[in-house]
């Protein structure tokens, strides 16, 4: 087993836990947070991947990849962010919540 | 099944479901990621071999820019798509401080702002020959604007409009170079090989200035509102740095 292995693995996990979180919890926040964290697993797979070829430069279009999905995946998260404020401000809670009476 | 306002998931089977169809895919996941076959250089290959015609000498930015630049032209949009839901959603930006910005932190901004332009302008050049480019680079700026506004640095008319009119600037020159190749090599974003590496070059001295911008942008909350009480030296700041950018 490879370093790289090792890494892509963690980057499986964490791909779990962000998706776990972000099924469980209720608060909008957490829910933006468990994205990341999802997002972050991808990204790191797609790196420890580029690690593996034969020689020693890494390739670089997963690397492009990884850089095009980050900035995209922060503006996405202030995007929500700002959704979740204005959610809270119309709402008064920033949570989602199930079956309201009218 | 009742919800309160806990903070997860009241019923325990819905937890142990999500539980298990998780656990289910990390597993399915980390299987298939165990199996994958050990060495797969043919992307990188494909790369090595279409250096010599990207006008760069880093293959990343040959990536991004000339191999996928369909990719970062959306990406642009993407952030520029961003700023504007982030315009319509929240009614006004946050006001950091109504109070005056302390003596210490205007010291600091002076001393640290030409350090940050010197160094997103450094990566943006060597973004040609090494690891960098127009992300780093306008992450770095940003860091500035950032700066700014935690500061309490009051902004003027000058400043808020052209940072309304500078966002689109990225994608604007990446457009524009972009249907021009189109009409003298016939494909869309086809660099001719001599123009390739300046072309690159304008593309992501736009770029950088948007995402800095963007980004300032997103971290507020909308654009900075003109402050009445806009004071000379948060100006200058801004707008300087804006300028070395350009160069």
């Amino acid at each position: 087993m490879t370093i790289s292995l090792l890494y892509a693995l963690v980057g499986v996990v964490l791909l779990g836990i962000g998706l776990y979180s972000l099924i469980i919890y209720s608060h909008l926040v957490k829910k933006i947070l468990a994205l990341n964290v999802a997002g972050s697993g991808v990204f790191l797979f797609l790196v420890a991947t580029a690690n593996q070829t034969s020689g020693p430069v890494p390739d670089p279009v997963p690397h492009a990849m990884v850089l095009t999905g980050i900035v995209v995946a922060v503006s996405a998260t202030a995007l929500a962010l700002a959704l979740a404020c204005r959610i809270h401000q119309v709402t008064g809670t920033a949570r989602l919540t199930e079956n309201e009476p009218e | 099944m009742t919800r309160k306002h806990g903070d997860s998931l009241d019923s325990r089977t819905g937890r142990v479901m999500a539980a298990i169809s998780v656990l289910a895919l990390t597993s399915v996941l980390g299987w298939t990621v165990w199996t994958l076959p050990p060495f797969s250089d043919r992307m990188q290959r494909l790369v090595a071999s279409n250096m010599a015609i990207s006008g760069v000498e880093n293959p990343v930015t040959a990536v991004l820019l000339n191999f996928r630049g369909y990719d970062t032209l959306l990406e642009i949009g993407v952030l520029l798509l961003a700023a504007l839901g982030v315009f319509s959603a929240v009614p006004s930006p946050v006001i950091l401080s109504k109070s005056t910005p302390s003596p210490i932190l205007i010291l600091l901004l002076r001393l640290l702002l030409p350090f940050i332009v010197l160094a997103g302008g450094y990566i943006l050049w060597i973004g040609k020959y090494a690891p960098g480019g127009a992300f780093q680079a306008g992450a770095i700026l940003a860091a500035g604007g950032i700066l700014l506004s935690t500061a309490a640095v009051p902004f003027n008319r000058f400043a808020t409009k052209t940072m309304s009119i500078a966002m689109g600037i990225g994608l604007l020159t990446f457009i524009v170079v972009a249907l021009a190749t189109m009409m003298v090599r016939g494909n869309f974003l086809q660099y001719p090989v001599a123009q390739a590496g300046t072309l690159i070059l304008v593309i992501e001295a736009a770029a950088t200035i948007s995402i800095a911008i963007i980004l300032t942008i997103l971290f507020i909350g909308g654009n900075p509102e003109e402050s009445p009480t806009a004071k000379d030296e948060g100006d200058k700041a801004f707008i300087i740095e804006r300028d070395n950018t350009t160069k």
